[in-house]
């Protein structure tokens, strides 16, 4: 394209968006004249400013109905496989709930991990996949065995997955030593045996470290339960079940600007804000996609702004988005009214019928729409 | 006509009534729980006392002299004998209790950090909302309601407990009452203030009640039964309780009768009191009925879908609306709705008599309210109506002028709004223009059967009349079916031509060749006069006879279902036919095109008018689909059945190589997992094959035709019903459960072939063996547990999007804004667009640059 096109083009930054002046780069054919191209872009102004949002439009009703029409062809109980059975998804209305809902904890937290591109062949991949998974040592034992007599703990461990993890005995014990207190500890090839220190002879100390000792972390990333990775368009990308964006994030191998979980509140505590509505975005986005549905991206942004409105991430809820109405009627009208008339009681509020709901209870036009303006007239 | 005085509600204030001011606004003191004296005439001083207003015909209020339906109602009140908590406040007392000092009543904060904390209140209230304010407030309390000792007289605190619902203990001892009124009256304003209390208009001591308000009878009315008794309501029942009680409070207290009785009375007392406030506390027993049915008093009547707020507030009803069955007519206008004249009959509009429309008015007068199109009422200048009988008619005729309102009939060409429920969108309440037919149901377009999710399969509709010029013209601008065809949801159409319509306009433009005489004929059955495009030559193609329809300066370049070109050059179809992708709704890009250029009402017409014509011409060429549509040659049934059996035999031999210990799984897959998929793969490629080559040897059928053009039916349907119906599937995969080991007791368990897994290899038309019928009836019956479950999810969910974002606005910046101002976004969806504009939710720049760019070529 011609500089002085593109530049004409340019010109128009602060009266059209900035996608639409994109997608006029690419569709404006190379050849074309000066003359046609401003015409063109006139045109384009036109149809831009007559497609704008008249005042008053009450947008938020139109994308909470654009959601919630087609809310009832929303399958439900749809789990997608992303592999490994273990690993599914939530989707469809389920899902939908859940993000809308700002639930803290999701019912199938995953990650996608992209890595930087020197990572990005099959070996390092596997070997960064093993080594995000978090392995508990309950994972690796073979055998355990309890010896009364002598108050010892003897772990058989599995001498393959030791291989395939990389692990000896004894790099294991550094991992948690600091925290058995009453024990000692010693390693043998792939065992490992406890000892209690003190000569208490209940056997009860022993079992509890049994099941204590299942669950200590000896490796991996504390969450992240599953890792598949797969091939995306001459990439490897690696899907996790459990998330924690955080520690991910700090590793180097992480291409941390696209890395990113499902978790709508982890994202808000990791990258903020900002990041969190944007996440609600292409969450909702992604799961009405693949319900085949059709609904236009601004409806959505429109339930993650308000959700993130007050810096905090908020449920379309009774205790969330709902509770932070001016107005104590339409707190009312929602959920639990009495409570919320006793509260405004108590507190003296003052309801200045600014809302839809106020007014329709007490007959009045409510400020939308032709509603909105007021006639002045001089009577005579 | 009297100027209209409007008087507008600036605002509403909450706040609870001190004692003195019950008293004060109260008309009557009662004091005796018997409500009719023995001429069955209200006591006074009794619950249905003539001062707290009237619910009898004929009687007035003492009050304010006015009559039944006329006083509003006045409130009572009655001194309690002993004060009384009140339930709902039963949380603050105890938080008060807790964080104030027992014996000097002050607020246990040191005296240098209350300013501290009113301040730092304010601004979090300011800066934050009053949600955060709350938040604050319960974190200051609990802080500090612990504290052992008064940080302003050092005295020792006792731990106070709650006993629900309503019994306080301060250590071991019960705090009556009394002393919890005590306790609230000591402490200070300035202190309060800390709880978010509005200290102006409030004292904590009000929330234990030694008055209460009796509500006005008109709150509570009384109905007389058929054999004239009276059944007072559940309210007075509860209320009648409270007085007795009180009164024999009273008695015992002056007669000196022994604590226990007075302290069992008081008990009494509080717990009618709690119920008729609230009758769903958790650890009282309700208040039943002698039947055992449980009261209804005041929570009950506020609370929930049925409750005042949502169900009488919040739910408006209307005069002048209608409801029947609705049938399908294609002749009628899209934006019309035909009315049954019965209706039209009742229904009304009122039209304002003025020097112009008096003759015109007059003849609906002098047809009254039998003949139609006649008129009901008339409604005098004085605002004085008057119905319309034979009687009154010549009368009224002769008075009637400039001023009145005449209340006629509807006529064709009056609006209307039609509505259908779930109303889940917008394009669920249209306007559309009445016309008057004979019969008893609504018609409408089938093309708008869709916005409205309507079909007429015994479907009913609503219908309301708009009563004023501005309700009309709000209907009419706003609301009107052609202002409403594309979607706010998506940017595009939601009307388009159906099945018939389709179906006939895509034979039309592909095959069919007619005489010009019949193309004449078709084309003025749809509404065209004009044939001078028509060629004049004995035969006409069907694409000649379509293109009559479309405007003359037309291009449009697209693709049809099959991906073939559609070009309209000047208005002439050249190339292609219409089918779905070009005449449907969503994809009708077609129609889209032509609204576009042409605008909402010109495409609205074309529609009828292409509707007409695909269903004209299916009425000519005939059209009808049987049960030999589905016929397959023999060697076609051949192969597809050979399909299958290979199909079936790679599965056989699958699981025996599982079974062998054969099989290799895939990465990251058991066994097991890659059994099942490798045999779903290769039922479902069997089944898509089969499907492939039933699509191919079918007859050119109208089954075929239809699922082709898209009117109705797809390629899956077909194979269905010719072919093969394939695997149910259960949640993905492939049925496995039942029986044990097994999923009908007609297979022999672990038998994981095709056929027991719910395969099923006929199809619809060969029919189906007992087992694969029960397959098919298991996945249907979950797919029907399915929708049954998910209509109340997404309609709870609906309902919390739409109270949340109800009050978002775009304003005059072009800012999103909510009711008290607060910026949402900066500007609609970063780009201010309307989606119901947009094309798609976008600008149209290619059709703009091609436009300019081929001007001059």
């Amino acid at each position: 394209m011609k500089k002085e096109h593109e530049e004409l083009i340019e010109s128009y930054a602060d009266k059209l968006s900035l996608s639409v002046l994109d997608e006029v780069k690419i569709t404006v054919p190379a050849d074309i004249t000066k003359e046609k191209l401003s015409k063109i872009m006139e045109e384009i102004v036109a149809a831009y400013e007559s497609a704008k949002v008249n005042p008053g439009e009450c947008v938020g009703l139109v994308s909470a109905e654009s959601i919630g029409e087609p809310g009832t062809q929303m399958t439900l109980n749809t789990f997608h496989f992303a592999g490994v059975s273990e690993m599914n998804v939530t989707t469809g209305l389920p899902r939908i709930i859940e993000i809308f809902d700002a639930q803290k904890e999701i019912k199938t937290p995953t990650m996608e991990i992209y890595l930087e591109s020197k990572y990005n062949n099959l070996d390092a991949v596997k070997k960064f996949a093993a080594k995000i998974k978090e392995t508990l040592l309950g994972e690796l034992v073979e055998e355990y065995s309890l010896n009364i007599f002598e108050q010892t703990l003897k772990l058989t461990l599995n001498k393959g997955l030791l291989k395939d993890y990389d692990l000896t005995g004894k790099e294991i014990i550094k991992n948690f030593k600091t925290k058995m207190k009453n024990f000692n500890l010693d390693s043998e090839d792939n065992t490992i045996i406890f000892t209690h220190k003190g000569k208490a002879e209940e056997i009860k100390e022993l079992y509890n470290l049994k099941e204590k000792v299942k669950d200590v972390k000896i490796k991996g990333i504390k969450g992240i339960k599953q890792v598949l990775p797969v091939k995306r368009g001459g990439e490897y990308v690696i899907l996790t079940s459990g998330t924690n964006l955080k520690e991910v994030l700090e590793l180097d191998e992480v291409d941390s600007q696209r890395t990113f979980c499902n978790d709508i509140y982890e994202i808000y505590e990791v990258l903020g804000i900002e990041a969190a509505r944007q996440a609600i975005i292409n969450e909702v986005y992604k799961v009405i996609q693949a319900q085949g549905l059709n609904i236009d991206i601004r409806h959505i942004m429109l339930v993650a702004d308000i959700m993130c409105a007050n810096g905090i991430v908020k449920g379309v809820t009774r205790y969330g988005v709902v509770s932070e109405k001016a107005s104590v009627l339409a707190r009312a009208s929602f959920e639990t009214p009495i409570k919320h008339l006793i509260n405004a009681a108590l507190e003296g509020e003052v309801d200045n019928l600014t809302s839809v709901v106020e007014n329709v209870m007490i007959n009045q036009p409510v400020p939308l729409g032709t509603g909105l303006p007021g006639l002045v007239t001089k009577m005579k | 006509m009297t100027p209209q005085v409007h008087k507008k509600i600036e605002s509403i204030s909450f706040a609870i009534f001190s004692p003195k001011q019950v008293t004060d606004s109260a008309t009557a003191k009662v004091v005796t729980p018997e409500l009719y004296d023995r001429e069955g005439y209200p006591v006074d001083g009794g619950l249905m006392d003539l001062r707290l207003g009237v619910i009898d015909p004929g009687l007035r209020c003492k009050t304010c002299g006015q009559k039944l339906k006329e006083c509003p109602g006045h409130f009572g009140y009655i001194e309690l004998a002993r004060p009384v908590i009140h339930i709902k406040f039963v949380r603050q007392i105890y938080d008060l209790l807790r964080a104030s000092c027992r014996s000097c009543g002050r607020i246990l904060i040191p005296e240098e950090n209350i300013k501290r904390y009113v301040t730092m209140l304010n601004t979090v209230g300011e800066e934050e909302g009053f949600e955060a304010r709350r938040r604050k407030i319960k974190e200051l309390v609990s802080k500090y309601k612990a504290k052992e000792t008064c940080p302003h007289c050092n005295t020792r605190q006792e731990k106070i407990k709650l006993e629900k619902p309503y019994n306080f203990y301060e250590g071991e001892i019960r705090l009556s009452p009394i002393e919890v009124r005590a306790r609230l009256e000591k402490t200070l304003n300035e202190d309060l203030e800390i709880f978010g209390f509005n200290m102006k208009e409030f004292r904590p001591e009000w929330i234990v009640l030694t008055v209460m308000q009796i509500p006005p009878v008109t709150m509570r009315p009384s109905i007389t039964l058929e054999s004239g008794e009276r059944s007072e309501d559940d309210l007075t029942h509860k209320l009648g309780d409270i007085v007795r009680i009180n009164q024999r409070l009273f008695e015992n207290i002056n007669a000196g009768a022994p604590e226990v009785i007075i302290e069992d009375l008081w008990d009494l007392l509080q717990y009618h009191i709690t119920t008729f406030f609230d009758n769903e506390v958790a650890q009282l027993p309700p208040a039943r009925h002698r039947g055992g049915q449980v009261l209804k008093t005041l929570a009950t009547r506020l609370n929930s879908k049925e409750g005042r707020i949502r169900h009488n507030l919040a739910g408006k009803r209307t005069d002048f609306s209608a409801r029947t069955v609705i049938s399908p007519d294609p002749q009628i206008e899209l934006n019309e709705v035909g009315m049954p004249k019965d209706m039209g009959m009742v229904l009304t509009v009122p039209e304002r008599v003025t020097e112009w429309n008096k003759e015109y008015l007059r003849k609906f007068v002098e047809n009254g309210s039998k003949k139609y199109p006649g008129a009901n009422y008339i409604i005098k200048p004085d605002g004085k109506r008057k119905t319309i009988t034979l009687e009154t008619r010549d009368e009224i005729l002769a008075e009637l002028s400039e001023g009145y309102i005449v209340e006629r009939h509807l006529i064709d060409g009056d609006v209307a709004l039609f509505n259908r429920q779930p109303s889940l969108h917008r394009m669920s309440m249209m306007c559309h223009k009445i016309k008057v037919l004979p019969g008893r149901t609504f018609r409408l377009n089938p093309a708008v059967c869709n916005p409205y999710n309507a079909d007429f399969d015994g479907d009913e509709m609503n219908l309301h009349i708009p009563q004023t010029e501005e309700a009309r013209a709000e209907a009419k601008i706003l609301m009107l079916v052609e202002t409403q065809i594309i979607s706010p949801r998506y940017g595009l159409s939601v009307v388009g031509c159906i099945h018939d319509a389709i179906t006939g306009n895509y034979l039309l433009t592909k095959e069919l060749v007619v005489s010009r005489v019949e193309a004449v004929d078709m084309l003025f059955s749809c509404g065209v006069n004009d044939f001078s495009v028509l060629p004049d030559k004995e035969k006409v193609d069907g694409r000649e006879v379509f293109s009559v329809l479309l405007p003359r300066d037309f291009n449009f370049m697209g693709k049809d279902k099959s991906g073939a070109e559609v070009r309209i050059v000047n208005g002439i179809l050249k190339t292609g036919s219409m089918d779905k992708s070009n005449l449907g709704q969503e994809s009708g890009l077609m129609l889209r095109n032509v609204y576009e250029k042409y605008g909402a009402a010109y495409t609205a017409d074309l529609l009828g008018k292409i509707s007409k014509l695909g269903i004209a011409v299916l009425a000519r060429r005939g059209f009808s689909i049987g049960i030999g549509d589905m016929d397959l040659s023999i060697d076609t049934h051949n192969e597809i059945k050979d399909t299958i059996k290979k199909a079936e035999q790679e599965s056989l031999q699958l699981i025996d190589d599982y079974f062998k210990g054969n099989l290799e799984a895939l990465p990251g897959r058991t066994v097991e997992e890659t059994l099942e998929l490798r045999i779903l793969e290769s039922l479902n490629r069997a089944r898509n094959k089969s499907g492939d080559i039933a699509m191919k040897q079918v007859r050119d059928s109208a089954a075929l035709t239809m699922a082709r053009c898209g009117a109705r039916g797809n390629a899956l349907n077909i194979a269905q019903m010719t072919a093969v119906v394939g695997q149910q599937a259960l949640r993905g995969r492939r049925i496995d459960s039942g029986f044990k080991g097994r999923t009908l007791s007609y297979f022999k368990q672990n038998d994981l072939s095709p056929k027991a897994r719910g395969f099923i290899k006929n199809n619809f038309k060969s029919g189906l063996t007992p087992y694969e019928f029960f397959f098919g009836a298991m996945t249907g019956r979950d797919a029907l547990m399915d929708t049954a479950l998910r209509t109340p999810k997404s309609g709870y969910l609906y309902r919390r999007l739409s109270n949340a974002m109800q009050d978002l606005k775009v304003e005059y910046d072009g800012t999103v804004r909510d009711s008290s101002s607060k910026i949402v976004q900066f500007s609609y969806g970063e780009d201010g667009l309307d989606v119901s504009k947009t094309k798609n939710g976008v600008v149209d720049v290619k059709r703009i640059v091609q436009q300019i760019a081929g001007e001059a070529k």
